[in-house]
């Protein structure tokens, strides 16, 4: 299939969507369902329909057969922890944790008889009293989320186009180069509000109407899929569910700025998303939607995909731009910007994988309906990827504007085992804690900045009681420090500083002097770092002594981890009524801090002991106890 | 080295490689992709090799090896047949990837300091995030994707695997 024109386009389009839709079993192939064993959940659909003769269509063909059941292999869901998931349409039933030995279930009471098998719906027990959500638009999951984004995730195969094109797949690009000039592209977008959802914010509209003032002979847009905050993986689940959507954004904003040239720069760790992404390019040139004269207009747009080859900081565009050209990615200062200067030197926008998906949806709908949702400062939807301790982990969608206490326990279901919440870390390692304070908050832009937070591409992991605060600050600078590309002094030593005096403190050898050096150091590289890594590096560890004070005195002054994590706050016992003196514990200690003689109770040097736990592995007599230090410890 | 022998494989290594220069056109700007598929076809990055790219490209080798040692994807040794990647992502750590790690180097038993076992069967790395953190913890073997991990079940994909290595 090739579309000369637009007419051809969308009388295809209208061809897809009069055709009687058939039963449709949806198989989510996430990364995350795909390792919990949906490809054996498929093939034994495949087997089992075939088995009963059941007429079925691996693709979206024509067929006008009642008894026709079309099988299909989705992107994420959203929900991965519930995988591998099933979804049956045009009613919406929904089964979590299908296993190929419950197809044949599936097959013969849903398909053939229309009834639900209750063991596999999610289900819910309030005050001893279950109940099942077997459909999707009642799941508590997916009760608050507006699905823009993600409209076609996990309801569509990815690697089918016609599935694209069914759900006004290109209409935007088609309405775009026949009917629009790229200043109403760009007014358009700048009216929506739309703002980069990397984390930034910045202005898309106005970032686009930068580089297409620029005077040059080429001009590039390149997709930002460098999603290397560790607790997010939003652009992954995009790429994989639905990558036409991102292919039709980055050439609708390569019309609106003049290039004829898009990459998309995918972080190596996402095969799977780099695979998506290549057959969605390849049908996309097939059906005359990418290469010269799009749809018989004067548009040529080629795309290319460049993959990183594992690097935190070619997240920022200036270091981005390095890697495509093939350099080590290393910042440079700004300005100029790529807008004004960029790849090879030419004006250049970089826009997150989320932000372009936003575009068609934007372009087709109006500014007016985007700004329908969310917020008037921050229109619009934001995905999140939802980890932590938290119920329901996942990816979510909700208008900008909800609050913390919305996403994590409504949408998120709360934290499981009883727990009490902690705080939610927003944002990654350039982000910050929010506490129960903030539950409240609603989440945009402004407002997360206030309370010292950023946006962040959309990390959003939740931690309980369990959780040692400190803890978590050190791990996110061990995070930037070894992430830090050395260029600049300021974030390649002061990172290294901070982590040394991070692990002081869990160490239990610190002192109130290396408290305030840290503050000090933070403000250093936060002020002075030359690109964003340097600049955020320091925001776990602000935002955690801002909130969280008292439990880095803990660990200073009472040298106790509350949420007993810290194993250097352990205190290895000898209990004198069961010691026999045999000798075995001073035998194995590493740093000989254990004396006794025989017939007298061996006792352990607590200042010199390393808490490795060797001595509590060979006493044969359990005489050696193991307690979490407590306030007052005599 | 025995001359002949490291000549031939040498011979017959470079002759790939220049099939992978040829693809890219002897671009400087596609030498992450060189080296990517360079380092697929041999699990590792030749210092050799590095010299050779250097040479048809026309940069010099200092450039090449910036890029080689600035990426976290590259290695300059060997490396193992099944790479496993520990997932130390926020939600893995929080929900405790450096037992997994501790259990896949006893499993393997790895030595302090070394990542690779002698037989060159496997290598074990850590990487921030592989973006699957509703599966918290995570590892990937060869791009394979193993969630919800335990010591038993850390034990028994490992066991799985030198069963069939065994086997062959």
């Amino acid at each position: 299939m090739h579309f000369k024109d637009r007419a051809a386009l969308e009388g295809y389009i209208e061809q897809l969507k009069s055709r009687p839709q058939p039963r449709r079993v949806l198989v989510c192939m996430g990364t995350g369902c795909l390792a919990k064993g949906a490809q054996k959940v498929y093939q034994s659909f495949v087997e089992t329909l075939q088995r009963k003769g059941l007429n079925v269509e691996v693709d979206m063909d024509t067929s006008e057969s009642s008894r026709h059941f079309a099988l299909c292999s989705t992107g994420c869901m959203g929900i991965c922890e519930t995988g591998p998931r099933v979804r049956i349409e045009p009613e919406g039933i929904q089964y979590l944790r299908v296993s190929p030995e419950d197809v044949e279930e599936i097959v013969e009471e849903t398909l053939e008889k229309g009834n639900i098998v209750y063991r596999l719906v999610q289900q819910e027990t309030i005050n001893g009293e279950t109940r099942y959500w077997p459909l999707v638009k009642d799941d508590p999951f997916y009760r608050k989320q507006v699905r823009v984004v993600l409209r076609n995730c996990g309801s569509i195969d990815p690697e089918s186009i016609d599935e694209y094109l069914r759900n006004d797949g290109y209409r935007a690009l088609a309405k775009v180069v026949t009917s629009m000039t790229p200043d109403e592209v760009i007014a358009e977008v700048t009216k929506s509000g739309l703002r980069g959802r990397g984390g930034g914010g910045f202005p898309t509209g106005r970032k686009w109407q930068f580089a297409r003032m620029v005077k040059a002979d080429l001009k590039y847009v390149v997709c930002n899929g460098d999603e290397g905050d560790p607790g997010a993986f939003m652009n992954r689940c995009l790429m994989e569910g639905d990558p036409h959507a991102v292919l039709e954004g980055l050439a609708i904003a390569g019309y609106a700025i003049g290039a004829r040239e898009g990459f998309i720069y995918v972080r190596a760790e996402y095969p799977l998303a780099v695979n998506r992404l290549r057959k969605a390019i390849e049908s996309a040139y097939q059906a005359g939607l990418l290469g010269e004269n799009i749809l018989g207009s004067d548009f040529s747009f080629d795309i290319h995909i460049k993959e990183g080859a594992g690097a935190f900081v070619c997240g920022e565009e200036t270091a981005l731009i390095a890697s495509i050209e093939g350099k080590r990615g290393m910042p440079r200062p700004r300005p100029p910007y790529p807008a004004q200067s960029g790849l090879w030197g030419k004006p250049t926008i970089i826009n997150n994988v989320e932000t372009l998906a936003n575009v068609p949806q934007i372009i087709l709908n109006g500014a007016e309906w985007f700004r329908s949702f969310g917020t008037p400062s921050s229109p619009g939807t934001k995905t999140f990827a939802l980890t932590g301790k938290v119920k329901n982990t996942g990816l979510v969608e909700v208008p900008m504007g909800i609050t913390l206490r919305e996403l994590v326990f409504e949408v998120g279901g709360g934290i499981p085992g009883n727990k009490s919440f902690k705080a939610v870390q927003i944002g990654g390692p350039s982000g910050g804690c929010l506490t129960e304070a903030h539950l409240d908050l609603p989440i945009d832009y402004d407002s997360l900045c206030s309370a010292g937070a950023i946006m962040g591409s959309g990390g959003l992991v939740v931690l309980d009681e369990d959780t040692c605060i400190v803890e978590v600050a050190r791990f996110f600078m061990s995070f930037t420090q070894s992430e830090s590309c050395g260029k600049c002094v300021p974030c390649r030593e002061g990172t290294k500083h901070l982590l040394g005096l991070l692990q002081k403190i869990v160490n239990g050898t610190a002192s109130m002097e290396d408290l305030e050096l840290l503050e000090e150091t933070a403000q250093v590289v936060k002020d002075a770092s030359l690109c964003g890594l340097g600049k955020t590096a320091p925001n776990p560890v602000l935002t955690t002594l801002r909130y969280f004070r008292d439990e880095y005195i803990d660990h200073i002054v009472h040298r106790i981890c509350p949420a007993h994590v810290c194993q250097a706050m352990k205190e290895y016992r000898i209990d004198p009524e069961k010691c026999k003196s045999c000798g075995k514990c001073a035998r194995v200690c590493p740093v000989k801090c254990i004396s006794g003689r025989p017939r007298i109770p061996y006792v352990i040097d607590q200042d010199r002991c390393i808490k490795c736990g060797s001595c509590f592995e060979a006493c044969p007599f359990d005489a050696i106890t193991v307690e979490w230090r407590r306030k007052n410890h005599e | 080295m025995e001359n002949n022998t490291g000549a031939t494989t040498l011979e017959r290594s470079f002759e790939k490689v220049n099939e992978i220069l040829k693809k890219h056109g002897y671009q400087p700007s596609n030498l992450i992709a060189i080296l990517q598929e360079i380092q697929a076809e041999y699990r590792y990055l030749p210092e050799e090799i590095l010299t050779y790219v250097a040479t048809a490209l026309g940069v010099s080798p200092a450039y090449v090896y910036g890029v080689a040692t600035f990426y976290a994807q590259f290695s300059l040794t060997p490396k193992g047949k099944h790479i496993i990647r520990v997932c130390d992502g926020t939600a893995c750590h929080v929900k405790g990837s450096s037992q997994v790690l501790k259990v896949i180097r006893e499993t393997l038993g790895l030595e302090e300091g070394k990542d690779t076992t002698d037989d060159l069967l496997f290598t074990v790395e850590t990487v921030a995030c592989v973006g699957a953190c509703a599966l918290a913890p995570v590892i990937t073997i060869d791009d394979q994707v193993y969630g919800l991990l335990d010591e038993k079940k850390v034990r028994e994909i490992i066991e799985a695997i030198l069963e069939q290595e065994g086997g062959k």
